[in-house]
């Protein structure tokens, strides 16, 4: 079993630098959902010189679009859904003072070089268990784009939610390393 | 000949949806209780024994073992002795599936249109593969894909001087870029031969296969075998979190082809790899 950090959110720099890849991390404290469309919006919406509908800064945004809830569920199914197709819209966040992300897969040079610039970290949910993530998720609230259904922004509590840092702030990649030391090809 | 209503058939696809959504084969289940014995990477067994409790937690609680429930794929073997009644087939199929997320508090993933892009809110319509087969039965799969594995996907029209080799060299390089996109461990169909939609088709078809079971073929078999080899030892591992566990299995399909054509498709499946078959009796007409 590996060595499991506690985190609360907000994720200051600060935090984001004691966080290194293949740490194993427990977080705790309010997070934001956002997906393909709801990126697109936010980042429209800074070109036009708007505000986003919340604050990233030292903010946490998971990459999910989840699945109904049930009667007396908080959220349905919430695993993370992968992460490239938000390439073309975390730099600008992260500019923006985002610090976290979480998702599934690889990244792009663009946002590897923002995360290190501004100081942010990707971590991973393991993709294709919701039903377990869901179970860690506290409340749930619609905070912009109802018309985007499983794609709105959601603001979340979540209590112990199990990730793992995939890419750290100076660039150190889980998913280069990784496969790296099992590669016998 | 038989008759068959078709509040029978959307009876049936309404089930289908949901159990495929919240209940995880035995056979994958199986292989990820393997998966945990031989994989290296600590994390990579951390993976597999949390896959093993959240099929746990979706099949005791009914709740989507994914969020992502897929667009939905039905494989129909129709009987050609059989008459369906009470409406259109096609339209049926698709109220099974309406019925089936909504019911089932399933994610309605479909837009309308490739560029307009409004989602019809109720996940039809399904993808539909027809086969007319002798006998007045009625066979259905429904096989829901989520977008995350299906976005690896991959064809290639190569030349026969290309051979087995570069058949089998364009499906591990598919995988290998592929990463840890697709949620592995996954399941790769391979569909080689026919034309370049039969290809893709013979690629998905693969994937309602049971994690284990090989092509009929000892021949065919054998290159699976190889491939899930060579595609373990690019050490993509669980989630691609680096390991010896990419791929659960390797199922691979062949058709005859034209003399000037080698057509090879790769389609990964996650390791939430769902299928749920049923066969439909009609009564006497």
């Amino acid at each position: 079993m590996v060595e499991v950090i506690r985190l609360e959110t907000p994720l200051t720099r600060e935090k984001v630098a004691q966080l290194k890849t293949g740490d194993n991390v427990l977080i705790s404290g309010v997070i934001y959902t956002g997906r393909d469309a709801a990126h697109k919006k936010m980042v429209e919406a800074l070109a036009r010189g708007e505000a986003l509908p919340f604050d990233v800064k030292d903010q946490v945004i998971f990459f999910v679009g989840p699945a109904p809830a049930k009667l007396g569920q908080v959220i349905g199914s919430a695993g993370p859904t992968t992460s490239y197709r938000m390439d073309a819209y975390s730099p600008t966040l992260i500019e923006q003072g985002l610090t976290g992300m979480i998702g599934k897969g690889l990244r792009s040079k663009d946002v590897i070089e923002a995360m290190k610039k501004y100081g942010a970290v990707y971590f991973g949910a393991i993709g294709g268990s919701g039903a377990l993530l869901a179970k860690r998720i506290v409340s749930a609230e619609v905070i912009a784009y109802p018309e985007l259904g499983p794609e709105a922004v959601r603001r979340l509590e979540v209590k112990d939610f199990p990730v793992m840092v995939l890419i750290d702030h100076e660039g150190n990649n889980l998913y280069e390393l990784g496969k790296a030391e099992y590669r016998r090809i | 000949m038989k008759v068959i209503d078709v509040n029978a058939i959307i009876n049936a696809v309404e089930k289908l949806c949901i159990e495929a959504n919240y209940d995880l084969g035995e056979d994958v289940m199986l292989s990820f209780k393997k998966g945990l014995t031989t994989e290296k990477s600590p994390l990579g067994q951390e993976v597999f024994e949390r896959l093993i409790e959240n099929a746990t937690i979706a099949h005791a609680e009914r709740v989507p073992m994914c969020q992502d429930t897929g667009m939905t794929v039905i494989f129909v073997e129709l009987g050609q002795d059989l008459h369906i009644e009470g409406g259109a087939l096609t339209d049926a199929l698709n109220e099974g599936v309406r019925r089936g997320y909504e019911k089932g508090y399933l994610r309605k993933s479909v837009v309308n249109d490739p560029f307009e892009r409004v989602n019809t809110k109720d996940n039809t319509p399904a993808i539909i593969h027809y086969d007319l087969v002798p006998g007045d039965e009625f066979h259905i799969i429904v096989a829901p894909k989520g977008a995350g594995s299906e976005n690896m996907g991959a064809l290639k029209m190569l030349k026969p001087s290309d051979g087995l080799e570069g058949v089998m060299q364009f499906v591990v390089d598919t995988v290998d870029q592929a990463g840890g996109n697709p949620c592995p461990p996954i399941i790769v169909g391979v569909g080689v031969g026919g034309n370049m939609e039969k290809a893709t088709y013979l690629a998905k078809k693969s994937l309602t296969r049971d994690v284990g079971v090989h092509n009929k073929e000892e021949r065919l078999a054998k290159i699976e075998e190889e491939l899930l080899e060579r595609i373990n030892k690019l050490g993509i591992g669980p989630q691609g979190f680096g390991g010896v566990n990419t791929a659960l299995a390797v199922n691979l399909e062949v058709y005859p082809t034209h003399i000037a054509m080698l057509p090879v498709a790769v389609n990964i499946n996650c390791h939430a790899a769902r299928h749920k078959a049923l066969t439909l009796k009609g009564r006497d007409a």
